[in-house]
């Protein structure tokens, strides 16, 4: 028997299947934006890059940082940008 | 799957004792009547002395639709022309042309049961074979994700873990109703969505029932769709209001429902199950969820699940189905708009019109203490309430008729700004010396229920928008 495990939709399938991600912003204006640096060499280069540039726009910005690229976001760090932020910016490679 | 070969197939199984009894048949027609194709559902190696198939896969077995072992068949042609079940020597001598087949074997012997139709082989079979009947969308779970929390991102849950819906755990669950899957019961609000049989199954299946639940799940989603119901308002309504469901009749005890202790409480998983599948219902095949088109501001616990028996045994008045004409011993359910329940204590009165008195100060404040004629109430009385009832020779139109008599109230009392309250009636000249009554005709009634120890009752408030302006209740007999 194959092991792919399948179910049976409870709804009135209206929906499809594939969950849309959350519609992104038109504008971040009045919006509070987070970097975050997922501990990669050089992602705080191009963080501090990203921050100056909405700085200068005017938009409010707070910084963030796991402490290693290798494991998920501790779950305290989690709740604390997702309390303090509408918007996150990471910079996810090398 | 190859064709069956023409010829003789026999199935066995070892841990059957008539088809250990008949092994010596088996190797006397393989010596004597041409090609047999020996299935063994258990063993390979049984019977011994003749060339077995290994059938612990069930595949052919669930094509043959054996359901006794050992069962001869003869294949003619690519058809099936004659079949034997259990040992019986002279079928077995016709089928097999063997005129001295098992001498000094018993005449007959029946079979045993087959292993493909026990129940976790059936359904197994039915979804690997594709003739399920099943038609809901198949969602196929990532590699890494938990059955459980996929339920919980997918959006199908109430907040508690469901049980994840299998095609296994619906066919098992549909085994329960012998309605077809396909069969339209309705049209769910607020969507409208079209329901069938096999959705309602699905949600009773992540709701945690058993099958045979099943008849008094799909009758109390039919009632729940019964227009005066007004589910739909009830769904929507700011109010504290969602559907509470008491179940009447044989089927209560059949399923081991709770009429007893704790019986607005948790522990039952037929009363707990039957009540969450309605809301599941509403929730996913309706598209009714909290925060979105559910406006209510507080809710209600029973919003999760509020399900009941009567204590038919225990009451001598007539049960609330009968009273709502449903035939004495037809199962039935009854749906209220109800908001959650407010106790009533009282442990001195040992006559009825003393009772009768603290039941109506209680009824007195369901909505407001000035809200006349707009919430229907249910009274569930508890086995030493009733005692009092029942002692003094009261029936239950005699209870009713002394509460609607206590629950008349002056307008005076009512309007707005009396007793220093802003809420209250807009006065109407004229009107001041009238008197009103708390309930519309036929918005209180009474059931029994509730665990032997304590003089308490409670009350269960419903909608403020009971009867014709919002929701009536509704009963539903409970068939297949």
């Amino acid at each position: 028997m194959s092991n792919q495990r399948i179910l049976l939709d409870p709804t009135a399938e209206s929906a499809p299947v594939d969950r849309p991600r959350l519609a992104r912003p038109d504008k971040l204006e009045g919006l509070r934006v987070g970097l975050l640096d997922i501990s990669k060499p050089r992602g705080d280069v191009f963080l501090d890059r990203v921050d100056e540039l909405l700085t200068g726009l005017g938009v409010t910005v707070s910084r963030y940082k796991k402490p290693t690229f290798t494991r998920v976001a501790p779950v305290d760090l989690l709740q604390k940008i997702s309390a303090e932020c509408d918007v996150v910016v990471e910079g996810l490679a090398d | 799957m190859d064709a069956f070969p023409d010829g003789l197939i026999a199935v066995v199984k070892r841990d059957c004792p008539t088809c250990v009894t008949a092994a010596p048949a088996l190797r006397e027609i393989a010596a004597q009547a041409g090609p047999v194709m020996v299935l063994c559902q258990d063993d390979p190696s049984f019977p011994e002395g003749v060339i077995v198939t290994d059938e612990r896969e069930l595949e052919r077995s669930y094509h043959l639709k054996i359901e006794i072992v050992p069962t001869l068949i003869r294949m003619t042609g690519g058809r099936e022309t004659g079949r034997a079940i259990g040992w019986n020597r002279d079928e077995w001598r016709r089928l097999t042309g063997v005129k001295t087949l098992g001498e000094g074997l018993p005449e007959n012997r029946p079979g045993c049961g087959a292993i493909n139709i026990e129940p976790e082989h059936e359904a197994r079979l039915a979804i690997r074979f594709g003739q399920t009947g099943l038609h809901s969308r198949r969602i196929a779970l990532g590699p890494l994700e938990d059955d459980i929390e996929a339920c919980y991102d997918r959006g199908w849950s109430d907040g508690l873990p469901i049980v994840p819906p299998t095609e296994e755990r619906v066919l098992r669950m549909l085994a329960g109703t012998i309605r077809s899957p396909r069969e339209i019961i309705g049209h769910v609000p607020p969507n409208l969505a079209e329901c069938t049989v096999e959705k309602v199954t699905v949600n009773a299946v992540m709701a945690g029932c058993k099958p045979e639940y099943m008849p008094v799940v799909l009758a109390a989603v039919e009632a729940a769709l019964i227009e005066k119901f007004c589910m739909h308002g009830l769904l929507c309504t700011t109010y504290f209001s969602g559907p509470m469901m008491i179940v009447n009749g044989p089927v209560r005890r059949a399923i081991g429902m709770n009429s007893g202790g704790n019986v607005l409480g948790q522990g039952n998983r037929a009363n707990a199950a039957i009540g969450r599948t309605l809301q599941l219902v509403i929730r996913n095949i309706g598209g009714g969820r909290p925060g979105e088109i559910d406006k209510s501001a507080l809710g209600n616990p029973g919003k999760y699940t509020y399900c009941f028996a009567e204590d038919e045994e225990g009451s001598d008045w007539e049960p609330l189905s009968v009273e709502r004409g449903v035939a004495p011993g037809v199962s039935a359910v009854t749906l209220f708009a109800a908001d959650g329940m407010q106790g009533l204590a009282d442990q001195q009165s040992r006559e009825p019109h003393s009772l009768a008195r603290s039941f109506a100060a209680a009824l007195r404040v369901v909505s407001h203490p000035k809200s006349v004629m707009a919430a229907d109430a249910f009274m569930i009385i508890g086995p030493e309430h009733g005692r009092v009832f029942r002692e003094a020779g009261w029936t239950k139109a005699n209870l009713k008729e002394e509460l609607h008599g206590l629950l008349r109230i002056p307008v005076r009392e009512l309007l707005r700004g009396a007793g220093g309250m802003a809420e209250g009636l807009l006065p109407i000249p004229g009107m001041e010396d009238r008197i009103l009554p708390k309930f519309r005709k036929d918005g209180l009634n009474i059931v029994r229920a509730g665990g032997g120890a304590g003089m308490f009752s409670a009350i269960i408030a419903g909608w403020a928008a009971s009867g014709e302006m919002g929701s009536t209740p509704v009963t539903k007999e409970v068939n297949g």
